[in-house]
């Protein structure tokens, strides 16, 4: 137990203080930011909230994570 | 012609042969079969990397739920062919919809046999974060705060979600299969929820830019 413990509870409960697109949205434009990010681009600056979603909501976090290693190793 | 726009080249031929063939009578069939062999190959990579949470699942039923994954994703990809703009490739456009099935499916079947709490199990305890008395003590008094406003500020909705999803670590696809719902309504009462908690620890003084 010990500080990045704390951290974690506080985000699980919390959430991303920046402002997030929701599910719907994430899904929508998930498979552009990973692309964007393999191609290295600012997946960031063009979809605006995306990174912060996937911060806040686990399921989406997976599906991005699935996603981007499935594309990579394509 | 540099190395990287060629592939861009190669990359939007590729989805627009594909589309192509999805709306050429005399192409479909042969192109939804390979469609559907591109959104399992998506299904059994997922099945692939959630395999250590599902050790006690048979093989074939594993085999199973990616099947029934992708056969539900070539469903939804072919009824939403023409919201797809081509800011990715087809393929990672497609992968989304099977990646999506199979991760749902998956997380609902390692959770088949366990209850789903929405009650706080146990409220969290800070931990020692070395950060001396001082340090703890404002940790502890944070914690107080939210379970305070948990109770205080939330709907009892509000509570029950966030409380099973943030606390008793409930998958989101789970709790949208005992609650009938959907993610995307699910994760809104969460989001919802955590704005009100954040805003009512400002009232309170707390500092939380950095959380």
């Amino acid at each position: 137990m010990d500080r990045h413990t704390n951290d974690d509870t506080l985000r699980r409960l919390l959430g991303p203080a920046e402002p997030e697109v929701l599910c719907d949205e994430c899904f929508e434009r998930l498979d552009e930011y990973v692309e964007l990010e393999l191609q290295g681009e600012p997946a960031d600056e063009r979809i605006p909230g995306l990174r912060a979603h996937l911060e806040g909501c686990p399921a989406c976090h997976e599906d991005y994570e699935s996603l981007r290693t499935l594309v990579q190793g394509g | 012609m540099s190395a990287e726009a060629s592939e861009h080249g190669d990359a939007l031929a590729d989805s627009a042969a594909w589309i192509s063939a999805l709306r050429n009578p005399v192409e479909r069939d042969r192109a939804i079969a390979r469609l559907h062999e591109l959104l399992l190959r998506a299904a059994r990579f997922e099945v692939s990397r959630r395999r250590a949470a599902l050790s006690h699942v048979r093989g074939e039923e594993l085999d199973d739920l990616a099947l029934q994954a992708a056969d539900d994703a070539l469903v939804a990809v072919l009824g939403k062919l023409d919201d797809y703009r081509g800011a990715s490739r087809f393929t990672t456009w497609a992968y989304k919809f099977a990646l999506l099935e199979a991760g749902v499916r998956l997380r609902r079947r390692a959770w088949q046999e366990r209850e789903v709490v929405l009650e706080p199990e146990a409220w969290p305890r800070m931990a020692d974060a070395g950060a001396g008395p001082q340090g703890q003590a404002e940790a502890n008094e944070l914690m107080l705060a939210i379970t305070d406003s948990i109770d205080s500020c939330l709907t009892d909705h509000q509570r029950e979600v966030l409380t099973a999803l943030a606390l008793n670590g409930v998958p989101l696809d789970v709790l949208t299969e005992r609650l009938n719902t959907t993610r995307g309504a699910l994760y809104k009462t969460l989001h919802d929820a955590r704005r009100k908690l954040r805003a009512e620890l400002a009232t309170r003084g707390f500092a939380l830019d950095s959380i």
